[in-house]
């Protein structure tokens, strides 16, 4: 009795034991209540902005997509929020390597460094718009000082354009950028650097040779972050771009078409379109990254 | 004019010579005013392997860090035969290094990081194979010249970090406790391992251990530190029959160190008593007449005595089996516990009489330092 009790124990496991081995864990069970919010916050509207944008009111199920593909006043606005978010979350990307690489020891003062360069991300983007209209504007302290020392004869036009909305996209999304390249770079060994100094590399064959190819990967999913960041820009567009010509990214021609011309379908097809738009970019992103190597950044076991 | 002999002739920055001797003098180093290292002086000649050894946090990879430039110096200064050293950064001095954490590139497969070194020292690309197959030949590691640091065994690691290390042909060798993260078995195996290539490949090596069976089995010499500052320079028969003082004697396997008061010098020889038997041993440091002093003896220089001989009473307490002999605990009628080996198994609560060559035993001033 006792041997057929522990025969069947031996062949049924526990049923945690066997949800384990599947890789379930009945504690998941207590995420349902977020998994429900973000189910109706989140994934509903998201559903039903799809499928508002397939029911225009003339046109049939794709009428909206081919309004926005034939008028080159929306259809451009790819080209333009790419012109911006590519290049500002370039930048964001790679100013931040080397700044965080030369901060990555332990030195006096780092914690006042990072703060200041963190602020950035708590003033916010309106904040940020009306500071940059009072530096960089046509009346602004840049101008003023560059027309007062003779350098220019004319005030340089750094705002109401696409520069001033890059500008605005840089401030807000360089702490970011900096923040994550700071953590993938402590996570990163430095012993490996000093193995490859005593190996005979020199400061940039050991940056190139160990540290950069170990970040890459932390570089694309970063690049990704800032990029979505960048392309979703709205405030800064309208407050220090030009948000009629240069500066109209796709959400101020999403905005136009709810809030202007009361065009529901046509809003949302902008909506989904950017985020098409940002998928292919990610992925083309992140099969780059997949490409490279993407495990352990520790130099050996124990 | 072969490719191997011309790139070494035009890279002689990058590929020092081979000394004669390398000089440590006054080498210090000190964190926020706390030293780790004091007063380093060592000369290491030309195809020696020394061993750094002392307990945890004594300073031992200090001084090998300071040694590779990993970490500026204090004070005092390193030659190379007539080349000042301590001035040039790690990638100028040309020394081979293991980590404690082998610090493998985890990106690079095996291959790769063996050949890293050879590759920065622009060594022509057919050369660089010849050797790293060679390398690999060496640490028996062929069939996984292709896999990622990370789909390695400990074992394998540690030796992808010496072939690493040893490709270079370096004039030092420097490895911090490489054994120290694997298995007893594997432990034994790869010491004999690093002996045969200092040996085959006529290697000058500075190794760190705090264990004094690996220093004393591997070393020509050993240095043993303390809270940072020297305590003895040796070779392994002089630390283990005669050491400086009864730190150095605790490293070295003394495991009896009993504070006792010294009584009159005899001859050469100072009596000690101990439980109420005057027993005289050999002195080291010159302990004072009269002064508290410290009775160093190995397990094995004490004996079980025939029973009726003299010596100091004791009471088996624990027995242990080593294999040829047992290693018993006993303590003395006066509480004092003595540890030493026997051939014959005593059980435990036996009498006996311990018994020891006065030759061997040991007397240290207590303050020694
Ligand atoms: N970066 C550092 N900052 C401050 N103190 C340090 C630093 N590195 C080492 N020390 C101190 O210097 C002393 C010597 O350290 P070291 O690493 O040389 O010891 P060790 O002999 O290698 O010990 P172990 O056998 O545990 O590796 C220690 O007391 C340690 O606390
Ligand atoms: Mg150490």
């Amino acid at each position: 009795m006792t041997a057929i009790n522990a025969a069947t124990g031996g062949a049924r496991p526990a049923l945690r034991h066997r949800l384990a081995e599947r890789g379930i864990d009945r504690q998941l069970l207590l995420l349902i209540p977020a998994a429900l919010f973000v189910l109706i916050l989140f994934i509903y509207p998201f559903l039903y902005g799809v499928g508002l944008s397939f029911q225009p009111t003339e046109g049939g199920a794709l009428g909206a997509y081919r309004e926005f593909f034939t008028d080159a006043y929306l259809r451009d606005t790819i080209l333009t929020t790419l012109q911006l978010s590519l290049p500002a979350a370039l930048l964001n990307v790679l100013a931040s390597v080397p700044i965080a690489y030369r901060m990555r020891g332990r030195f006096r003062g780092k914690r006042l460094l990072t703060t200041l360069l963190v602020v950035p991300i708590t003033l916010g983007t309106v904040l940020t718009a009306q500071g940059l209209l009072n530096f960089l504007g046509p009346t602004g302290w840049f101008n003023r000082t560059l027309l007062s020392s003779g350098l220019a004869d004319a005030p340089v036009r750094l705002t109401n354009n696409y520069w001033g909305v890059f500008f605005s996209l840089v401030i807000t999304g360089f702490p970011f950028a900096f923040l994550l390249v700071l953590s993938y770079l402590s996570g990163i060994d430095p012993t490996l650097e000093r193995a490859a100094a005593t190996l005979g590399a020199g400061r940039w064959q050991r940056f190139r040779r160990i540290t950069l190819p170990l970040l890459a990967p932390g570089l694309a999913t970063t690049f990704c972050l800032t990029f979505v960041l960048a392309f979703s820009v709205f405030p800064s567009a309208v407050l220090v771009g030009d948000p009629s010509g240069t500066t109209r990214v796709m959400s101020i021609a999403a905005y136009d078409a709810a809030y202007v011309r009361y065009d529901y379908p046509l809003a949302s097809a902008v909506a989904v379109l950017m985020g098409v738009v940002e998928l292919l970019v990610i992925a083309a992103v992140l099969g780059w990254r997949a490409l490279l190597y993407t495990g352990s950044t520790a130099g050996g076991k124990g | 004019m072969t490719a191997a002999a011309t790139s070494r002739a035009s890279t002689p920055a990058t590929r020092p010579g081979h000394f004669e001797t390398l000089r440590l003098d006054g080498v210090s180093r000190s964190f926020g005013g706390q030293a780790a290292l004091a007063d380093l002086d060592l000369t290491i000649r030309r195809g020696e392997f020394i061993a750094l050894l002392g307990p945890s946090g004594c300073g031992k990879s200090t001084a090998l860090n300071c040694l590779a430039g990993l970490l500026p110096l204090t004070r005092g200064s390193i030659w190379q035969d007539e080349t000042r050293l301590d001035v040039l950064p790690p990638e100028r001095r040309g020394f081979g290094m293991v980590f404690q954490n082998y610090a493998l590139f985890p990106h690079l497969p095996v291959r790769k990081n063996i050949a890293f070194g050879l590759q920065m020292r622009r060594v022509p690309r057919a050369e660089i194979r010849r050797r790293v197959d060679e390398a690999l030949r060496l640490v028996h590691l062929e069939e996984h010249a292709g896999k990622l640091p990370g789909q390695l065994s400990g074992g394998q690691q540690q030796r992808v970090a010496i072939a690493r290390a040893v490709v270079l042909e370096p004039s030092l060798v420097l490895m911090d406790e490489p054994l120290s993260n694997l298995d007893a078995k594997l432990r034994l195996e790869m010491r004999t391992e690093i002996r045969r290539l200092h040996q085959s490949l006529g290697l000058t090596t500075v190794y760190v251990t705090h264990d004094q069976e690996e220093a004393l089995s591997l070393a020509d010499r050993l240095v043993v530190l303390r809270a940072g500052r020297v305590q003895q320079i040796g070779t392994p028969e002089e630390l283990h029959t005669e050491p400086a003082n009864w730190h150095v004697a605790d490293f070295m396997g003394y495991r009896n160190l009993l504070p006792v008061r010294a009584g009159a010098r005899q001859g050469a020889g100072i009596t000690v008593e101990i439980e109420g038997q005057e027993l005289t041993g050999t002195p080291v440091g010159d302990p004072a007449p009269g002064s508290e002093v410290i009775a160093g003896i190995r397990p094995e220089d004490l004996r079980i005595g025939p029973a009726g001989s003299t010596g100091v009473p004791a009471t088996v307490e624990v027995v242990e089996y080593q294999g040829r002999e047992v290693a018993v605990e006993a303590r003395t009628d006066g509480g004092i516990p003595l540890n030493l080996r026997a051939v014959d198994r005593p059980a435990v609560g036996d009498r006996i009489t311990v018994t020891v060559e006065p030759r061997r035993l040991l007397v240290f001033p207590a303050d020694a330092r």
